[in-house]
Order: structure tokens, then C-alpha cells, then sequence
């Protein structure tokens, strides 16, 4: 181990890798990494590496463990034991389990275990390089692994720490700081600011403990940014196999694109925009594809086919009136015919939301939403915003301007109606859920019959739009 | 730690606490009686016996010389240990340390440790070769709630009292164990919204977090651990600190300060 340096903060009041007393070490979060878990994530916070998997809610062994009215946590912390200077012993130190003792119970408050009785949700922690601050940065990864096996929470936790250098208030120590420094202070809380993990050890003053719980607040506020910016990423881009999903797709693409690009990420838009003349050129495979691609089962297939025709029809279509009634005239029809089960409920679903958009040139843009197809950018897409994003940040203004505009030319028809299709979007999801209780309420008014076929027909299409589990998107998004 | 506890109890002790008031008749910022002992067992060290209610503790020292650690080559080694005898409570078993267990040993090592009670510079025998480590043994002798604090206070009152065998290894007179710092924990339980000190065995039955504070004799806070699964917010916390370093600077001068002098 090194000498202590003479100085841990230089005379401009840097430390000694290049940061100011309120700064915390860059962050890296990827979701999903590991198959076989529920739940993943790998983080890089500075020179921490750390992995963690989520396991469960599962059935808790042994037996005795259960309990009856709530699930229990278990977090287990664990340092490989190369991931210090000096190998460390394998199996659990008296330090670990005291860190996964502290750490589960900073999960406590906002896992909400009562809905899982007599299961268990494991959280497992593996310290793959350490470099200080491994249990505030492993509760981070937690926190994100956990959202990402759908685990519910009230909220997510984050975790940071002070300390004390050269007498001064530091935020996110790193090893020299941890090692010479005066003070360690790791605090975890909760989105509202409650702490639930506090420990500390030094010397520090009442004054300086409030101050550092002031820096400890703000390095906390920006790590969640980082947590919900990752997580936002995993799960707003949608599972592709229907045509309405693909339709979401390409909305929430756009959002992401613009939302990108209005934080001046300029590079991105080119990005965007070649993914989108890939994605056009795929388009006209898509069919071959979503017939070869063996995640589509059989009944989805047809699904989108039809849905596609419908469109087709709908688009012809112009007069809004006429519309409804062919609308209406064919649910009956199909209604009859179980095999067209959910073309109806596709309908119906447009109905809801033409009534309100009251546009027809909504099917326009649904239809150029579609064929960009979903899938193939989903799966080129993110990859390149991430690596893009760090790299091509300094690209200039005129560039940017540029590739904005091109970008906004090649999605012409989306861009100018994205105020529309967020509308939309958002009328066609609440008219997702609003299709079963109308559609209930007309067919109870038409027939009884009816009933049993809109009860399948709810069963149909939603099942897959509601459970992402069933998609068989989980992971699909590894880096 | 979580005690079966009536449901009936528990919500008696529940509302007494949202009245300010405790099942003892305690009020928030006191400890029960405490009475502490030192020199009670003649074959170690050093050695104290806490009975903080019904809580005992009785701490041993014991100091043995071995190799210093690498990265501090002139300085002595702390070891802490904490054992919740099954003697203390039907809820102990036998065998490994449990968690709980572990975590207050780190607790009480850590107080003593980050304060620089010891002056371990003076337990060096040569430099890199040799040096007292510092055996410290915390038996729980029966488990009435609070056990960190009656721990902490036992632990460096045994310190205090503590005799370097020097002649037993050769090397000079025997020498009281040379203390720069005198470390107080005391530990708040936080029910509804309320703090309290020292919380007894029902009254951690019903609160769901606890936070230590160990501080030193300039006011400064020396080590802090949160306990349990309720969060805390930031003003308790600060409020804890206050309270804590208040109550342990009455303890200090109360039971420790007087070991000092007998020297």
C-alpha cells in the first residue's frame, strides 16, 4: 500500500483525481446483464465494480425461514477475493455480514415484501474490484436490479457517502480519502430523503455532520437521475411483437429522440436517423422476419398480419362517420367470428382513440409508426445512443443543428404530428384499458352472446401488451 | 433481537410512548440505574461489569503479544469480540456469532477504535516484530435491552482499569494501559416520531430502529450505526446527535472520568 500523499486536497481545492469537495466519481449503470437472475445489474462507480443479481420473490428455504405474513430479504454482500490489493479470505467477514445486515435493512422500508407472504427475494451482492464506498455503490446497483425484477417498491434507494479530508467536507470518498482520511460517513435514503442506512466512523463535528448530510443529499439526488435515466432506457423501450406495440415503439423512440436531442445530444440524431434508414430497409423484411423470429409464436403472427390489413382498410377510410359504423358492424361481425377476435379489439381500440383525436390522419402515422420497424431498431438502437452519448457529446452546434434537421425531414410525418401522437399514445393506452369496460358495455347493450367473445377477446392480445414477462423482452437490451 | 412480544403490551407501551411517557416512568432522556464495576475478574487485564437494569455485560480484557499488522507496523491491534450467551436471553443459542451479535462487536471495536481511545503506539514492543494486541471480549450475562450502550460503557471502563503485563513478557514494569480518549455510546430508539434513550428490552420489542452515537469528550461523534428497517429523517438524525452527545457527557463524568484518577 502506498505512503499517505502529503496533500489529499490541492491548494485549488481539487482532489487528488481531479474532482471538487461536492462531486461524486462517474457512475456507470447497466440493467440486465445476467440471464438466469430476475433481476440485474452491473455498476461502475469509479473504480468499483460490482454486480448484482435479484432472485424471487421464491419460494424461501429452508422452511423455517418463511414467514407468514410478508416475504423476507435477504441481501448478501459478498467481495471476491480479488477485488482488493491483498486477496481476501473467501466466504462471508464479520465486515460483510455486517454490511448485508445494514444494507438489507436499508431495502426494508420500501420493498413491499407483505405482498409476497412466505417467499423470498434475494439480493445477491458480488464486489468485483474495490475501490471505497462498495456498500453505498452495491445498494445502488440493488436498488436498480430490484426495479428491474419488477420487484414492487415505493420507491428507490440510493446511497452515498461523506468523509472528512485534510478537514474538509468531502462527497464520495475514494480509496487514499478512505484510507488517510478522518471521517467516513456512508448514508443511504429514500427518494423522499429518508435515511435508511447510516453509519459512520471518525471524528467529526455536529456542524460538519449536518454539512455533510447536505452534500450527502445532493450526491444522492444525482445518482437517482442516473438509476431512472437507466432504468427509463430498459423499460420504456417497449416489447415488439404486436403491430400496436410496434406502433409504440416507434412513439416511444421519437419521445426519446426528441428528448435527446433537446438536451442537445446532437450526435444522437444522426444516429437516430441511420437506425431509422435501417430500420426502413429492414421494414420491407419485416414479415419474413417476424415469421422466422422464433420469440413471435404462432398466434402473434397472423395477429400482425391482420392488424395490418385492418389498417390498410381503416386508412381508406377517411370519413370518420363511416368509419364508426364499419368499426362497429365489423366487432359484431367478429365478434361472431372468434377467429377475429382481436382484429376487434384492435378496432375498437382506434375507435376510442379516433373518437377523441377525431384525425384521420392518425392512421397515417400509425402506419408510418409500424413499419419503422420496432424490432430491429430496438435492437441496433440503444446500444448506439449509449456509446454514442459519451463519445460524440463535444460535436459541434452546427451539427447538431443539421443532423436535427435532417432527422426532423426524415420523420416528417411523425414529428409533426408527435404532439398528436402522444396524445394518441396516451388515449390509445388509456383506451387499451378502457376497450374491455366499453366494449363490455356495447356488447352487453347488443347481446349476451357477445359476452363470452369479448371475455376472450380481453384474454386475446392484452395479455401480451399487459405482461412484458410473456414477451420474452427481458434482457433483450443487454449491453 | 425481536423479542415475541403480546400484541397487547406492545400497544400498551405503543400509547404510553406517544404520551411521553415510559413503562418504567423513565422519562426520554434517561438511562435506567447503572452500576459499574471494575477489577472484578483478577486473571485478566482489565475487566468491568455493567449492569445497566437488568442488562449485565461483563467484559474482559486480555492482551497478548504478537506480529503488528503490515500497513501500521508500530502499533498495537484491537480485537474486539461480542457474545450473546445463551445464559442471556432464551432467544441465544449456541454457536457462530449471529449478525446481530457481530454488528454490536463492530460497533463498540469501531468506538474505541475511531476515537484512538487507545494509544496503540505506545503498545509496541518492536517495531514490525512484535506488539500487545488488545483481546477485548464482551459476554452478554443477560439481555434486558440496550446491550450496545451497557457493552460500550463496559468495554472502555474495562480499558481504563486495564494493566500492561510487561513483566510477564520481559520487557520493563507493568503499566496501566495508556487511554487518550474516553468513548461514550448511547443509543435512541425511535418510535412514531419520538426519540428515547436507552431503550429497554419491551420498548426495542416495539420500535423499529435504533442509532447509536458514540462520541468523544470534545463533543465530537466518534462512530454512528442505524439499526433496524425504519428510516430515519434528517432531522431526528441531527436531533439524536444532540441528545446523545449530551447524555454521554454526563456518563463520562458520572461512572468514567472517576476510573482515570484511581490510577
Amino acid at each position: 500500500m502506498s505512503d499517505k500523499p502529503e496533500k489529499l486536497i490541492t491548494d485549488n481545492g481539487l482532489r487528488l483525481d481531479g474532482r471538487r469537495a461536492d462531486e461524486i466519481r462517474p457512475m456507470k449503470i447497466e440493467i440486465g446483464v445476467l440471464s438466469r437472475a430476475d433481476g440485474s445489474c452491473y455498476l461502475e462507480w469509479g473504480r468499483n465494480k460490482i454486480l448484482v443479481g435479484v432472485f424471487g420473490p421464491r419460494e424461501a428455504h429452508p422452511r423455517r425461514t418463511q414467514r407468514a405474513d410478508t416475504a423476507v430479504i435477504r441481501y448478501r454482500y459478498n467481495m471476491a477475493s480479488f477485488s482488493v490489493e491483498d486477496r481476501a479470505r473467501p466466504g462471508p467477514s464479520r465486515r460483510s455480514i455486517e454490511i448485508s445486515k445494514v444494507s438489507r435493512e436499508a431495502f426494508e422500508p420500501v420493498i413491499m415484501a407483505e405482498l409476497f407472504p412466505k417467499t423470498a427475494i434475494d439480493i445477491f451482492v458480488e464486489v468485483l474490484q474495490a475501490d471505497a464506498g462498495t456498500r453505498t455503490a452495491a445498494i445502488n446497483a440493488s436498488s436498480v436490479a430490484l426495479a428491474d425484477a419488477g420487484i414492487p417498491m415505493k420507491g428507490l434507494i440510493t446511497s452515498c457517502a461523506f468523509g472528512k479530508v485534510d478537514g474538509q467536507i468531502v462527497l464520495d470518498l475514494n480509496k487514499e480519502e478512505d484510507n488517510y482520511g478522518e471521517a467516513d460517513f456512508p448514508v443511504a435514503m429514500t427518494q423522499d430523503g429518508e435515511i435508511t442506512l447510516l453509519q459512520m466512523d471518525g471524528h467529526l463535528t455536529p456542524d460538519e455532520i449536518k454539512k455533510g448530510l447536505e452534500l450527502v443529499k445532493k450526491g444522492c439526488k444525482e445518482i437517482l437521475e442516473i438509476q431512472q435515466t437507466v432504468l427509463r432506457k430498459k423499460f420504456e423501450t417497449p416489447v415488439d411483437e404486436t403491430a400496436e406495440e410496434a406502433a409504440d415503439t416507434a412513439e416511444t423512440e421519437n419521445k426519446v429522440v426528441e428528448e435527446e436531442a433537446s438536451l442537445e445530444y446532437a450526435s444522437e440524431a444522426a444516429v437516430v436517423e441511420e437506425a431509422i434508414e435501417e430500420a426502413e430497409e429492414l421494414k420491407k423484411e419485416i414479415s419474413e422476419e417476424t415469421a422466422a423470429a422464433e420469440v413471435c409464436s404462432a398466434e402473434e403472427i397472423p395477429e400482425f398480419e391482420e392488424l395490418e390489413e385492418i389498417i390498410e382498410e381503416a386508412e381508406t377510410r377517411v370519413d370518420e362517420e363511416a368509419l364508426e359504423e364499419v368499426v362497429e358492424a365489423e366487432i359484431e361481425e367478429e365478434a361472431e367470428e372468434e377467429a377475429f377476435e382481436e382484429e376487434a379489439e384492435f378496432e375498437a381500440s382506434f375507435e376510442a382513440s379516433f373518437e377523441e383525436v377525431s384525425e384521420p390522419e392518425k392512421f397515417e402515422e400509425l402506419e408510418a409508426e409500424e413499419t419503422v420497424s420496432g424490432e430491429e431498431k430496438m435492437k441496433c438502437e440503444p446500444e448506439e445512443f449509449i456509446e454514442e452519448e459519451t463519445q460524440l457529446e463535444e460535436e459541434s452546434g452546427i451539427e447538431e443543428i443539421a443532423s436535427e434537421e435532417v432527422f426532423e425531414s426524415e420523420l416528417e410525418i411523425e414529428s409533426e404530428a408527435e404532439s398528436e401522437k402522444e396524445l394518441s399514445a396516451e388515449e390509445e393506452v388509456e383506451a387499451e384499458e378502457e376497450v374491455e369496460a366499453e366494449e363490455e358495455e356495447e356488447v352487453e347493450a347488443e347481446a349476451e352472446e357477445e359476452v363470452e367473445a369479448e371475455e376472450k377477446k380481453s384474454e386475446g392480445p392484452w395479455k401480451v401488451v399487459k405482461d412484458p414477462s410473456e414477451s420474452g423482452s427481458r434482457g433483450e437490451n443487454n449491453e | 433481537m425481536s423479542e415475541v412480544i403480546a400484541t397487547l403490551k406492545k400497544d400498551y407501551i405503543y400509547n404510553l410512548m406517544i404520551k411521553g411517557k415510559r413503562q418504567d416512568g423513565r422519562g426520554f432522556k434517561d438511562f435506567r440505574d447503572i452500576k459499574l464495576e471494575t477489577n472484578v475478574i483478577s486473571k485478566a487485564e482489565g475487566s468491568a461489569k455493567m449492569t445497566l437494569g437488568n442488562t449485565q455485560v461483563l467484559v474482559g480484557v486480555k492482551l497478548q503479544t504478537g506480529t503488528p499488522f503490515p500497513d501500521s507496523e508500530d502499533e498495537g491491534v484491537i480485537i474486539t469480540n461480542l457474545e450473546l450467551n445463551p445464559i442471556a436471553s432464551p432467544e441465544f443459542e449456541p454457536g457462530p456469532p449471529r449478525e446481530d451479535a457481530i454488528e454490536m462487536a463492530r460497533v463498540v471495536d469501531r468506538g474505541i477504535r475511531e476515537s484512538g481511545a487507545i494509544d496503540l503506539k505506545k503498545l509496541c514492543i518492536t517495531v514490525g516484530e512484535s506488539v500487545w494486541i488488545v483481546f477485548i471480549d464482551v459476554h452478554i450475562l443477560n439481555d434486558d435491552g440496550n446491550l450496545i450502550d451497557a457493552s460500550c460503557l463496559a468495554a472502555i471502563a474495562a480499558l481504563m482499569t486495564t494493566i500492561v503485563p510487561n513483566e510477564q513478557q520481559g520487557i520493563g514494569k507493568n503499566v496501566p494501559l495508556s487511554m487518550k480518549e474516553i468513548p461514550v455510546g448511547v443509543t435512541l430508539a425511535k418510535i412514531g416520531s419520538k426519540l428515547m434513550i436507552d431503550p429497554s428490552l419491551d420498548e426495542e420489542a416495539v420500535c423499529d430502529t435504533k442509532l447509536t452515537v458514540v462520541s468523544s469528550s470534545d463533543g465530537s461523534v466518534a462512530g454512528m450505526q442505524k439499526m433496524g428497517s425504519v428510516p430515519f429523517t434528517e432531522a431526528e438524525v441531527l436531533e439524536a446527535i444532540d441528545m446523545a452527545r449530551e447524555k454521554a457527557a454526563e456518563l463520562r463524568e458520572l461512572y468514567l472520568e472517576g476510573l482515570v484518577k484511581q490510577e
